[in-house]
């Protein structure tokens, strides 16, 4: 994490600290820690037919981004330009906070996720990837006589 | 005015947006992620010296959907900076594309440079 010196925006400060909390806060640990000061931001979700992933993952070319489901493990991967210019005498960046560089992130997927049904759709800066879960999983009620 | 917060005695709580601000001779540029946000969503405006950025995030989710991870707790955006007054809040660009905003905020156009009067008593 990188501080600054001279912080300029207290709120914003405010909001790097919290991203700073330890991730042993998080009582949904995951080996692969719970990025959340990654880019991009995930939420994961499920209905009984499909589990939904939802990549916050603003300006990117939909046709850049690498979508690879391995073993029930998907990993979102890509690269977000730079387009902050070099600080200099004619310009001054004031704030720097938006994320640019390569990323990925890794989203284990439930056993029964179909990796042969996997729609992924890119909108208003939203990833979101919808995977079907198999037939035979649908919840059957089983009758106790 | 609508009270952006939501209900008057409720603080819901809001997604500060991560912005780029630059400034160069002629003026600010400030980049910000929303995503999330369509269009039609994002409200944009200048109250006093105050530039307001708040939007609304509008995912469509499935039925029964159950979050059982979440990174993005709400679905408000709002940021507010204080501008200073060589700063032209009437002629602000905005562009907004994929969940990226991107505003020019000129300096006022007047060239002559300000006079300072001086009274002696």
């Amino acid at each position: 994490m990188v501080w600054n010196v001279y912080p300029r925006d207290l709120m914003a400060e405010l909001e790097r600290l919290q991203r700073g909390y330890p991730q042993s806060l998080d009582h949904n640990a995951s080996i692969r820690g719970s990025g959340r000061s990654r880019y991009p931001a995930l939420n994961v979700g499920g209905t009984p037919e499909s589990v939904e992933i939802y990549a916050f993952a603003p300006g990117l070319d939909p046709a850049r981004i690498e979508l690879l489901l391995d073993r029930g493990v998907l990993t979102i991967a890509g690269e977000r330009p730079d387009d902050l210019p070099r600080d200099d005498a004619r310009t001054a960046v004031h704030i720097g906070e938006r994320f640019a560089g390569r990323f990925r992130r890794v989203v284990n997927l439930p056993e029964d996720a179909d990796p042969e049904s996997v729609a992924a759709s890119y909108r208003d800066g939203v990833l979101h990837i919808s995977v079907q879960r198999r037939v035979a999983s649908a919840p059957r009620r089983i009758n106790v006589t | 005015m609508n009270n952006t917060q939501g209900e008057r005695g409720t603080d819901e709580a809001v997604l500060m947006p991560a912005v780029d601000v630059v400034e160069d001779a002629s003026g600010i540029s400030l980049v910000a992620d929303l995503p999330g946000v369509a269009k039609d969503a994002l409200r944009l405006h200048v109250e006093a010296d105050q530039l307001i950025i708040e939007g609304v995030l509008g995912l469509e989710v499935p039925d029964g959907l159950q979050l059982t991870h979440q990174e993005v707790p709400t679905m408000r955006y709002r940021r507010v900076f204080t501008l200073s007054n060589e700063l032209d809040p009437e002629r602000v660009s905005a562009a907004f594309e994929q969940g990226v905003l991107r505003l020019r905020i000129p300096r006022v156009q007047q060239a002559q440079p300000r006079r300072i009067r001086i009274d002696v008593g």
